[in-house]
């Protein structure tokens, strides 16, 4: 009888957040699956539904998100979706997922990578797979470029997300590996800045022996355990177009003119932003 | 010995593993086309008149005596030792040292093509494989236990003869899971039972092949030899968990944490045939194989999908239900 409840429950809870708004979306995505609804890295179709509906209504609810310039993010083929990235969680890898999978111009499954452990915690692994994200892998970056995917990337990785409040919106460091897979796959960059991410966590200390202790990439003391409610801003900008170079000082050049949009797309988030929360 | 000299325009292929259920459906394709010798360790097959068969242990001296006896063209090498059919040194001699045997005779007696029948295992599961590997990735298998140092090693010695020795002709084929009737590796082992272990919190990706789909690839890649490594996997994926409901099986949950837990469960309950310790890591992270080389190469596409290839399990089971 439990278990009766239960799938009530959870039929009921399916039907409140699988909207057909969310059906359609989901059925306008142009991604091939197989027979059982899944893709090599273990997308599912109805779990993404259920992890859309849910995360749609955090993204007009409780984040407020303000969108602009969806429409630089191509309706198919392959690109670089590259942001800045904050708040200790990874709520802004999240609703730039939402905003490019409700894409009024042509909604898609951008992909996210995960970090490199998840996949060894129960559950966590295999639910994270199913929303379409996959570890941080040059090899999956590459394949899923060839299969024409949309991919989300934050080339400051833990510095980014793990930089205390006092750096907010300073960019860190950047990777170059995603600039390489830009130009071996002939991939545009879309860059967007995202601002209100900073302050749904802001972080006063991290508490550095105890996550290496604990196997984390940091330990921030915060004020919440839960995001903050901050308003948040996405400025999608045009798209980059970079071909092959030589050698790796021009990739880091070439970078560089990335993290130069990325600071104005922040910039206009930051002058529109009236209220934090 | 009078069958073997009868003059005949006819290619010759030697068989091993003649026993195995994708050995039998590679004969029965080859038969009549080719004249046919099947091999196996376990037992004499019982086949089709005109078929010499043979009980042999490759890496025993009776077996040079067949290609002395037959002018052997191509050897088909399907014949693998399991895990649970012999101890770690016995499998290690029987494939290992068997299969250099088997390499080296073909060099002595001049045979032009080999087909060498490997496994997706080689690949080894780890959490931090990506999907979609291809042929040239790193063989992890025996990083993540010694009992799959077999398999890599068969790799290895066919690669040396491969570059080595190019008039061998040597096509290494890895496929993922074959499943089908009469297959008796553990995953079909495993999937016939009616109560199957799955780890809790883990269900890696899975691509499964039938067995009929699988001989009509080692038959092309026979008939057209193009000689070099390939996968051999569908375009098409499913969760494990899923695959065990699929096929009609009940779960049996195994706590995942510690990760030692389900290795020590395995060897207590001797479960060495379907869940062995060995093989746990491939219940808990995905091996996903691109398949695209050998598609594109041979022009080959399974005939069969996942629910034609679970079907059988699940049919099994509701006929021994019924039969109850």
């Amino acid at each position: 009888m439990l278990s009766f409840g239960k799938l009530d429950l959870k039929d009921k809870a399916l039907a409140h957040l699988v909207t057909p708004e969310i059906e359609h979306l989901v059925a306008s995505i142009p991604k091939p699956v197989g027979s059982f609804g899944y893709d090599p890295w273990g997308y599912n179709e109805d779990r993404f539904k259920f992890a859309l509906g849910a995360a749609k209504w955090l993204y007009d609810h409780y984040f407020r998100v303000t969108v602009h310039g969806l429409e630089n993010i191509p309706a198919s083929g392959r690109v670089l979706i590259i942001g800045n990235h904050s708040g200790q969680l990874p709520m802004d890898g999240v609703l730039v997922g939402v905003a490019a999978a409700t894409n009024p111009d042509g909604p898609r499954l951008a992909r996210a990578m995960i970090e490199r452990f998840f996949p060894t915690v129960p559950w966590l692994g295999n639910y994270l797979n199913a929303l379409g994200g996959v570890i941080g892998d040059p090899v999956n970056c590459a394949k899923m470029l060839e299969m024409d995917e949309a991919i989300i990337v934050f080339p400051e990785g833990v510095r980014g997300s793990g930089k205390l409040y006092k750096k907010r919106y300073q960019l860190q460091r950047f990777g170059n590996g995603f600039m390489h897979l830009a130009m071996n796959h002939k991939t545009p960059i879309v860059p967007v800045g995202i601002v209100g991410c900073e302050e749904t966590m802001p972080a006063l200390v991290n508490l550095k022996p105890l996550a290496k202790m604990l196997g984390l990439p940091y330990l921030p003391l915060v004020p919440s355990l839960l995001p903050l409610p901050a308003r948040v801003y996405l400025n999608f900008g045009k798209p980059m177009h970079f071909s092959a170079c030589g050698n790796e000082a021009e990739v880091t050049e070439r970078v560089e003119q990335v993290k130069a949009e990325l600071r104005l797309l922040i910039d206009k988030g930051l002058q529109e932003r009236t209220s934090i929360y | 010995m009078a069958t073997a000299t009868k003059p005949s325009t006819k290619k010759t292929v030697l068989i091993t593993g003649a026993a195995g259920s994708l050995a039998k459906r590679v004969i029965a394709r080859l038969q009549g086309k080719y004249n046919i010798i099947a091999v196996d360790f376990r037992r004499k097959v019982d086949t089709d008149a005109g078929i010499p068969s043979y009980l042999v242990e490759l890496h025993k001296r009776g077996f040079e005596d067949i290609f002395a006896e037959h002018s052997i063209d191509a050897v088909i090498h399907i014949g693998r030792m399991f895990a649970h059919e012999r101890d770690r040194m016995q499998r290690y001699n029987a494939n290992v040292l068997g299969t250099k045997r088997l390499l080296d005779l073909a060099r002595k007696y001049k045979v032009g093509q080999v087909i060498i029948h490997s496994t997706y295992m080689v690949y080894g599961a780890s959490a931090y494989n990506p999907a979609l590997i291809d042929e040239e990735a790193p063989l992890k298998a025996s990083e993540v236990t010694q009992d799959l140092v077999d398999s890599v090693e068969v790799e290895s010695l066919a690669n040396i003869y491969l570059w080595k020795h190019p008039e061998l002709n040597i096509t290494i084929l890895r496929p993922c899971n074959v499943l089908g009737p009469g297959v008796r590796n553990t995953i079909s082992i495993l999937l016939a039972r009616p109560l199957v272990p799955v780890l809790v919190g883990f269900s890696p990706m899975m691509q499964f092949l039938h067995v009929e789909d699988m001989a009509d690839a080692m038959v092309l890649a026979f008939e057209k030899n193009k000689p070099g490594i390939y996968n051999v996997a569908p375009d098409d994926y499913v969760p494990y968990q899923q695959a065990v409901t699929e096929c009609g099986c009940r779960k049996l949950p195994i706590p995942s944490i510690p990760p030692m837990l389900p290795r020590s469960i395995s060897t207590a309950l001797n479960w060495n045939s379907f869940f062995p310790p060995y093989m746990i890591s491939y219940f808990k992270y995905p091996v996903i194989l691109d398949g695209t080389v050998f598609s594109q190469t041979f022009n080959w596409k399974p005939r069969r999908n996942l629910n034609d290839i679970f079907s059988y399990y699940r049919k099994q089971k509701l006929v021994a239900k019924a039969t109850v």
